[in-house]
Order: structure tokens, then C-alpha cells, then sequence
């Protein structure tokens, strides 16, 4: 189940070319309006050096930025994660609240 | 046609010491409270008294007998701030309730707001600790050993409405929601069957349909009902289901989402009831389905995948938005809906930058990949924890978003401008304004009153029962031309 989501990574692109199913066909006007919004907010928003930025010119290229950047953040990952994991895990209680 | 949404939400934090053998949750919740904005004087008494006055906003109405409160040392357990806001102790934890909104996008600069009060109360509180003593917070719901915290998100309904019907219509959605807005969590706890990774960070908690409790045998549905307002009027139902989101596109998508299906059942409008087998064991199962797609059972007999009881309830907002002039934010949550949930179908990982719990996954897997550990790990509870963690230098979901990595909603600087702001649109405004100008005079404060001390002994309380009253349109002017409590509350009687 696991393995499914980590292998089918959908790519980019592709998710409009085909319409689930017949049900969901009426959905592709107003699904279509959300991804253009979405699209272009990532224009805007995110960095211009992100592979979210750059049109990709294959999908092996764009699959190596992505991995690139990912490999980036966990090296930041690395320097502000806690030190003594085990330690600050086990010692982290709360009492029950609400 | 349904009532104007109201909204708001109560967040209670996670709270841990570092280099503090004799740590205690409360007195040091108790510290962070007074150390936030402690340079403003005079705090105000939390009014935990019931009265129901009438408020007539030709006339507002006064009670000029006034006792005070009787609470325990209420000065240093609870803080009205300038934005509206309540943060106080609850039980062993810091909580923050958002000022009443209208606006699904103000919520969420709201709740943003609390994350960023707790973190300067934080920094403030510091100062005074010393041999290396640090408070660190977390907005998740879970300390993965059977103990959880809630988040809670209250709407304000029709008292029409019958519960009934609440129950019925409601419970198959929040079961199912939790695909979109599910934080995410590493392993099983209180006695559930065991996983790696799930969806909720709460559903593992949830035991019984309906009740009263919040910290046993907690229920998918809450009959807490408070509503802060007038009881004829309204209904509150607070919801105890939801996780506490770092991502403010799930925080957006859950509460508008929410709201229209709410909307949907005071108006009678959703088409078919959709029945679950087992509530409860659902939820729990759903939260197990990283695909989303493994059919629930219905009491019919018949089976539906999570995402397409998602579908069936953004269908009926579809159709309910195009025949009601709906709020403006209607169209925008019914859009992001639909695009969240047409690619849960096609690819879950898709949505890595926009849900918790798949930005979580990703991280998790990613960095389990690159440094061989397994989900037994302590480091990968770690990093669940760590995405939670409030302070933006350290915090795993703000080194995400300061590298462009997740979808936003709202800016930051909108989100420091709800720091000490409150919204226009609701009798928070009167509320935080009246804490900004006349402070020395806010004798207490409840969500649905504020009493001034004019001079010795002369109590004047103000009813606030419509939580549509008082706002910036209402009152502006007469907070701005008043010198004083009592100039304001003589402009305000008409007298």
C-alpha cells in the first residue's frame, strides 16, 4: 500500500490529459480553474531557483532538480534536528489536556 | 437559508523543558502567558459568569449591579489580547482561541497568529530562565504514547437546526475529511491496531458517536454547547475531531470545507444521507489508508471509497453555491476542494506541498532513504515531532516554507497584523479595540461581554449577545472620538 504511493508519483503535466472517470468528467472546468490558480501561485510565491520555477526540459532532469533540492533541505534538516533523539522523544509526555 | 458563519478555533500546545530536571507543564504555561506583552498594565478578569443579557444595538444594554467574578487568582491564568484573542492554562497546557471570525482566510491568520504569540512568549519568557533552560512548544495533538490535546474548531449554527440531523450528515463527513486535513503521525497508540504512518494525528482517541466528554471516551460528535451568545439564536457546535494543522492550505481547506457542509445541513440542502457502519472504527481505518481509496462500509450495505463520500459532499456544495448567493469565500474553498481531491485520486504524493500528512510523508520517507533508518527509528519520531515545533529556526514545517516547499494561504505580513489587530467583521473588534485604548478600564471581559470600571466601585458591563455586534462599521467612530470608558459607553447607550 505503502510502496504504491512511493512508486506512483504522478508527474506533472500529465494529470489533466486524462479525466478519471465518466462521474467526474463535469469536475475538469472547475478542477482545471483551481489548478490554473494554483500553478500560478507557485509562480509567484515560491523561489525562483526552485524546480517548482523552471519548466523542466525532461522528466529525468526535472526528477534529479527535485532530488537535488530535497537532498538540500535534508542536509538543513540535519543541522537543527535534536539532538539525543531517543532521549528527547522518551521524555516527551503530556498530560491530557482539552 | 443558513446563518452567517461565525468562526473560531482553540489550539492547546504541546509543552516540554529543556536543561529543567524539575519541569512542570503548568507554572511554566503559567509563564509564558505573563511574559507576553507584560510591558501592557493591567490584565483583565476572564468574566466566567453566565448571564445572558439582551444586547439591542439601538440601545445597548448595561448591568450596572455587577459582582465580580469569583475565580481562582484569574490574573495570571487568563489574557484577552489586542487582537481579540483568549490564550490562558488549560489543564498542563498553553491554549489560544482565535478571536470570532467570518472570514475562512482571517481564521487561518488567526490561528497563524496564536503559533506566533506562543513563540514571542516563548523568547520572553527565556529571558528570565537560567542555566540553559528553554521552553519548546508544539502544535500537534499527540505525544505518541496514548497521551493527546486537543484542537478544536467552533461553529456557530441556526438553534433550528436539529441535532439530529447534525449527527446524521455530519459525522460520514468529518470521518472523511481527515484525508485532506489529517496532520499525519508516525505509529498507533491507545490500544488501536498498529501502523507505521497514518493519516490523523487524533483519530487513534476517538471511542464513542456522540457525547459530552473531550478527555475520555471522546466522541466524533461534541455536545458541548456553549454558544457565547444568544442561546435561542444559536447553536455551537464544537468540533473536537479535527488535528491541529501546520499547513495553512489544510487549515483553509478543513475549516471552509467545514463551513459549506454546515452551511448545507442548516438548509436542509444535501440530497441523501449516507450512512456509516461503524463511525468509529472508520475513522480509525480511513486514517490507515494512505490511498484513500479502500472502501468504507455504509449501514446499507453498500461500500464508498473516503474520496468519494469526498466528492459527494463537494458535489452538493457545488450545486449549493450556484442556487444560494453563498459567502464570497464559498468559491475559492470549492475550487481548492475539488483540486485536493482529484489528486488524492490520481496520486496522494502529489499533494506534498499542500497537506500535512503528505509533507510529512515525504519528509519522513526522504530522510529515512538517505540516512538507512526504519520507522522504529527515535529519529523519525523525532521529525514528526519536530514538524510541529513552533519556532521558525528550528520548526521542520518552517524550514519547508522558508524554502518555498509548501503551499501558502496568507502572508506573513498579514499574519503579524492579526498578532495585535482584531478582525472588523465581529464584536472582537469592540473587544480589542477597548483593550487598546481604554485597557486601564476593561474590568473583565467574557466572549460576549465587557464590563468597564469607571470610577471607585462603579461597574458597567456591556452584553454582547449577537457576536455581530460591535463591529468596525458599528463602533469605529465611537472608539475614536471617546477620551474615555464612559464617553464611549455613553455614545455607545445613546444617552
Amino acid at each position: 500500500m505503502m510502496i504504491n504511493i512511493r512508486n506512483s508519483r504522478t508527474r506533472s503535466g500529465e494529470m489533466f490529459e486524462a479525466i478519471a472517470s465518466e462521474e467526474h468528467r463535469s469536475l475538469t472546468m472547475v478542477v482545471g480553474m483551481a489548478t490554473g490558480d494554483q500553478k500560478q501561485a507557485r509562480r509567484s510565491d515560491a523561489p525562483q531557483d526552485t524546480a517548482e520555477a523552471r519548466p523542466a526540459s525532461n522528466i529525468k532532469e526535472r526528477g534529479e532538480t527535485l532530488k537535488e533540492d530535497l537532498d538540500r533541505i535534508i542536509d538543513e534538516i540535519d543541522e537543527v534536528l535534536e539532538e539525543n533523539a531517543e532521549e528527547f522523544v522518551k521524555n516527551y509526555v503530556q498530560r491530557g489536556g482539552e | 437559508m443558513a446563518i452567517p458563519k461565525i468562526l473560531g478555533t482553540e489550539t492547546e500546545y504541546g509543552i516540554i523543558g529543556r536543561n529543567d530536571p524539575d519541569f512542570d507543564p503548568i507554572s511554566r504555561t503559567l509563564l509564558l502567558i505573563n511574559s507576553y506583552q507584560c510591558e501592557t498594565p493591567s490584565p483583565s478578569l476572564w468574566d466566567y459568569t453566565q448571564e445572558s443579557l439582551r444586547f439591542d444595538p439601538q440601545a445597548m444594554s448595561f448591568d450596572d449591579i455587577y459582582d465580580v467574578p469569583d475565580q481562582l487568582d484569574p490574573l495570571s491564568i487568563n489574557k484577552v489580547l489586542l487582537n481579540g484573542a483568549r490564550y490562558y492554562l488549560d489543564h498542563a497546557h498553553p491554549e489560544y482561541s482565535t478571536p470570532e471570525c467570518t472570514a475562512i482566510r482571517d481564521l487561518v491568520c488567526y490561528e497563524k497568529a496564536g503559533d506566533r504569540i506562543l513563540e514571542y512568549s516563548r523568547i520572553a519568557a527565556e529571558q528570565v530562565l537560567t542555566g540553559g533552560q528553554q521552553i519548546l512548544l508544539y502544535k500537534n495533538n499527540s505525544d505518541h504514547k496514548g497521551n493527546s490535546y486537543g484542537y478544536h474548531e467552533n461553529y456557530l449554527l441556526d438553534r433550528n437546526t436539529p441535532f439530529r440531523l447534525i449527527v446524521e450528515q455530519f459525522t460520514p463527513f468529518i470521518v472523511s475529511r481527515q484525508i485532506f486535513c489529517g496532520a499525519g503521525k508516525v505509529g498507533a497508540e491507545n490500544g488501536t491496531a498498529p501502523t507505521v504512518y497514518q493519516i490523523s494525528q487524533r483519530a487513534d482517541f476517538f471511542e464513542t458517536e456522540v457525547g459530552l466528554d473531550t478527555m475520555v471516551k471522546r466522541p466524533l460528535i461534541n455536545t458541548r454547547d456553549e454558544p457565547h451568545a444568544s442561546r435561542e439564536k444559536y447553536r455551537r457546535l464544537h468540533v473536537i475531531i479535527g488535528d491541529a494543522n501546520m499547513s495553512e492550505y489544510a487549515l483553509y481547506l478543513k475549516l471552509g470545507a467545514t463551513a459549506l457542509v454546515l452551511a448545507m445541513i442548516e438548509d436542509e440542502f444535501l440530497p441523501r444521507t449516507f450512512t456509516l457502519r461503524d463511525p468509529v472504527a472508520t475513522l480509525k481505518g480511513v486514517s490507515r489508508d494512505l490511498t484513500c481509496r479502500k472502501p468504507v462500509q455504509l449501514d446499507d450495505g453498500s461500500t464508498i471509497s473516503p474520496i468519494a463520500l469526498q466528492w459527494e459532499y463537494w458535489a452538493a456544495a457545488e450545486r449549493y453555491c450556484a442556487t444560494f448567493s453563498v459567502e464570497p469565500w464559498g468559491l475559492d474553498v470549492l475550487q481548492k476542494w475539488a483540486y485536493v481531491l482529484y489528486h488524492l485520486e490520481q496520486d496522494p504524493l502529489s499533494l506534498a506541498r499542500e497537506l500535512d500528512w503528505v509533507i510529512k510523508w515525504r519528509l519522513l520517507t526522504s530522510y529515512m532513504n538517505r540516512h538507512g533508518y526504519d520507522w522504529d527509528s527515535a529519529q523519525v519520531t523525532m521529525l514528526d515531532l519536530q514538524y510541529h515545533d513552533i519556532r521558525r529556526d528550528k520548526g521542520l514545517y518552517y524550514v519547508l516554507e522558508r524554502s518555498g516547499k509548501v503551499e501558502r494561504i496568507v502572508t506573513d505580513a498579514e499574519i503579524d497584523l492579526a498578532v495585535d489587530e482584531p478582525p472588523g467583521d465581529t464584536r472582537a473588534y469592540l473587544r480589542g479595540m477597548c483593550l487598546k485604548k481604554f485597557r486601564q478600564q476593561v474590568f473583565s471581559v467574557n466572549w460576549d461581554s465587557l464590563a468597564f470600571n469607571l470610577d471607585e466601585g462603579n461597574i458597567r458591563r456591556i452584553a454582547l449577545d449577537d457576536p455581530l455586534q460591535g463591529t468596525k462599521a458599528q463602533v469605529a467612530n465611537a472608539i475614536e472620538g471617546a477620551t474615555s470608558a464612559a464617553e464611549l459607553l455613553a455614545t455607545l447607550s445613546g444617552t
